[in-house]
């Protein structure tokens, strides 16, 4: 039955995650933007002791049929508190959603177990390069095979956690590479690359417009050697390849990077809408549209497309916990999310004038935080492409 | 618990609408729309359907199928999906019947309901909207006053679906106009009471066939047992709620027609050598129409599934209404750009849902969930 009512066992439990963004995030939230590349080691600590203590929140599991659509809710309490923090804890992250899809059970043991305790880790994937970005088919890193190992050869860019995972902790990197590039995608196989993995070096770390807390970092491959069980899944060029695994993690990773947009989005809303409280600027829900000032125009629109991107969200997350092929609905919630949230952390800048221009509050950090979500995990335009192919009923030679 | 999915009963429903609105009603459109009249078999087909009657309650002749706005949005939806003035047509008796069943005494109940079990279409309305640019249900102009045990309404009302062939309608009035929405009241009045007058058929830009009439009220003298829900009155804000559903709901429907429409075009229509649909301006224009025909859906649903849960989600359906106005409106024009020059052309239908979907951001009141 159509029902949009959160059961109060996710409401209790994300009060809680609601509570530590306040607490926790909010008041280094400034700090760790103005002072990029500046490390947040006890928040880390306190992030990583939190999901490594049985009796605390974020050890606290909700119902496995409700994984995905948790994973939504709690993702967006957090970017509510600060979503380049959010992004810089210390967790299995994206390298770790690889080796779940592709890796064999085996493979899931020996690089994710690291995870369970310890000191902080990070697991970072390395795609995009400096002449490739969404159109990651075209990966010109190699993998060669040499005796026992794997040698790969090439840059990687705009790795998230780059940094923590290659040199700051007993992390990994899986990257991308292609054992045949005569067999395009189907020749792109990932590769678990442990970190201080000699050839594998952090070249340099970003500076970025938003999301500054976490690491951005450029890696370089040279004549790294992987022994041959780092490759995820099978080394055999098939279509139905690695290439297809990751390409299924964008499905449930689409929805969480809106859900990060929608946490953005929400502490805008929420600021402009205090702020209007407090200077006692009236916004009049059900009156006549014709009624409605320009700031009520605009307030209620902020809200409402906000309200869209979640339901959005939460339907392609379900659908996920629903074990429904969600590859549609994922990229409508993201795309959706991705630039009504870029919109609405703008239009929060304008309503409030010099207050929201100026540092000293941070809803122009959250204009700045949030564009990154219409960019990474698919731009806006990617996930335009897959949802027309979707609709037509178009391969990726028909309509690119 | 989140849920998408719709219950058994909603999805046979949904696929018993839909059909007909393929099958029955989106041929007769264009037809419609050009001669401004509803075939009167059309009208007879959709009351097999039970779209009236299924909620009447069994005591008075109907089946005593439960009120759910989410089902009802699913049924507005699809309706309008094949066409908006058939729809608001086929579905404005429940315009008396809802707030009857929902808000009236037992009395009301046994007085009004039975009629409209009656075999074949039973016409029957209510007049909310006003003729004011800015009209708001807050702030309605027509009043009721409460003169030596009976109610005058005086004021003027527009856009009353059928009103000319209907022998009652509802009418809504503000009692206390100092009371925002909690001072509106509803009045069930007889067509022939004195100082009731129906002006012609009014000539829109869309809903070209859908009757709608500008009805004036003088001193029009009502008994205080017409007043809905006697003397406790009723509850506006709910039926203003579920009626900016179902709009919101019929809203999506035409956008559905729109996008779809125009997706198959794109298919079809070859330039520069392929199909426009595979080159990005028009792909892209399609992808967000489609991701907006489903935001609208699901801020429809969201209203209708609290009212469900007995809200009355006033700022939901405000929201789901406001939202799917204009979205509807988009996506139609975007249709009718990506036919370009066909699109202009009175041969497709895309120019009538771009009419159609310009009233959802003018009109209120002109249906129910």
């Amino acid at each position: 039955m159509i029902d949009f009512e959160l059961e109060p066992q996710f409401v209790n439990l994300l009060n809680v995650y609601h509570a530590s963004a306040e607490q926790l995030m909010r008041p280094i939230s400034r700090q760790y933007d103005e002072n990029e590349h500046e490390e947040p080691w006890p928040f880390w600590e306190a992030s990583w002791t939190a999901s490594h203590n049985p009796a605390s929140v974020s050890s606290a599991q909700p119902p496995a049929v409700s994984r995905n659509l948790f994973t939504c809710l709690s993702t967006e309490e957090l970017c509510w508190g600060d979503a380049g923090l959010f992004l810089s804890i210390p967790n299995p992250g994206l390298g770790g959603a690889a080796v779940l899809a592709a890796g064999t059970s085996e493979q899931k043991t020996r690089f994710l177990s690291r995870f369970r305790g310890g000191k902080p880790k990070w697991a970072a994937m390395a795609i995009t390069e400096p002449g490739c970005g969404s159109d990651s088919a075209a990966i010109t890193t190699t993998a060669r095979r040499d005796g026992d190992d794997w040698v790969i050869n090439g840059t990687k860019i705009f790795c998230t956690a780059g940094l923590m995972s290659v040199e700051k902790s007993e992390g990994f990197v899986v990257v991308w590479a292609t054992v045949d590039r005569s067999a395009g995608r189907a020749g792109i196989k990932p590769f678990v690359v442990e970190h201080n993995t000699p050839g594998m070096t952090v070249v340099r770390v970003e500076n970025k417009l938003g999301i500054r807390a976490s690491d951005t970092a450029m890696l370089s491959l040279e004549n790294c050697r992987v022994p041959l069980h780092h490759l995820l899944g099978s080394a055999e060029v098939t279509p139905a390849g690695g290439f297809k695994d990751v390409m299924a993690t964008f499905d449930a990773t689409r929805p969480i990077v809106a859900a990060m947009a929608i946490g953005v989005g929400r502490a805008a809303l929420d600021f402009v809408r205090d702020f209007f409280q407090r200077n006692n600027i009236p916004i009049r829900y059900g009156i006549s549209p014709r009624r409605l000032t320009a700031i009520e125009r605009d307030f209620m629109d902020m809200e409402v497309q906000l309200k869209a991107a979640r339901l959005l969200t939460w339907r392609a997350a379900w659908m996920l916990d629903a074990g429904m092929r969600n590859n549609l609905e994922a990229s409508m919630a993201k795309a959706k999310a991705g630039r009504a949230v870029t919109l609405i952390t703008q239009k929060a800048v304008e309503l409030l004038g010099p207050l929201g221009y100026s540092r000293k509050e941070l809803v122009e950090k959250w204009m700045r935080d949030a564009k990154i979500n219409d960019i990474f995990e698919g731009t806006q335009q990617i996930n335009l492409m897959i949802i027309a192919r979707r609709i037509f009923g178009y391969s990726s030679r028909e309509l690119n | 618990m989140i849920s998408f999915d719709l219950n058994d009963e909603q999805k046979m429903v949904r696929e018993t609408v839909a059909a007909f609105a393929v099958e029955q009603i989106r041929p007769a459109a264009r037809s419609v729309d050009e001669s401004g009249a509803i075939p009167s078999d059309l009208l007879a087909k959709a009351c097999e359907l039970g779209l009236v009657v299924g909620c009447l309650p069994e005591n008075v002749g109907g089946y005593g199928d439960p009120r759910v706005a989410v089902t009802g949005a699913i049924v507005a939806e699809e309706l309008a999906y094949g066409d908006l003035s058939c729809a608001l047509h086929a579905l404005a008796p429940r315009l008396l019947a809802f707030p009857v069943i929902e808000m009236g005494t037992d009395v009301q109940r046994a007085r009004y309901l039975p009629p409209l079990a009656a075999d074949g279409f039973v016409v029957a309305t209510a007049a909310m909207m006003e003729p004011a640019f800015d009209f708001d249900p807050a702030d309605m102009k027509t009043t009721a006053q409460h003169i030596s045990g009976d109610y005058v309404i005086n004021g003027e009302k527009c856009y009353v679906p059928l009103a000319a062939e209907s022998k009652t309608i509802l009418v809504y009035a503000a009692g206390s106009p100092d009371r925002g929405l909690a001072g509106v009241e509803g009045f069930v009045v007889p067509r022939d009471s004195p100082g009731l007058k129906i002006s012609g058929r009014e000539k829109n830009m869309g809903l070209k066939g859908l009757a709608t009439f500008e009805v004036t009220f003088e001193k029009c003298r009502v008994a205080a047992e017409n007043r809905l829900g006697g003397e406790q009155g009723m509850n506006f804000a709910r039926l203003l709620s579920e009626s900016r559903v179902a709009m919101a709901a019929m809203a999506v429907g035409v956008a559905r027609a729109a996008f779809e429409y125009a997706r198959d075009y794109a298919k079809e229509r070859k330039a520069f050598g392929g199909p426009i649909a595979t080159k990005q301006a028009i792909a892209f224009m399609l992808a967000d129409m489609a991701i907006e025909v489903d935001a609208m859906r699901l801020l429809a649903w969201e209203a209708a599934s609290w009212l469900d849960k007995g809200d009355d989600a006033n700022k939901q359906s405000y929201q789901a209404r406001n939202y799917a106005a204009a979205a509807a409106l988009s996506v139609a024009d975007n249709a009718v750009q990506i036919l370009g020059g066909h699109g202009y052309i009175r041969e497709h239908p895309v120019e009538m849902w771009l009419r159609n979907a310009r009233a959802f951001g003018v009109v209120e009141g002109l249906a129910i969930v």
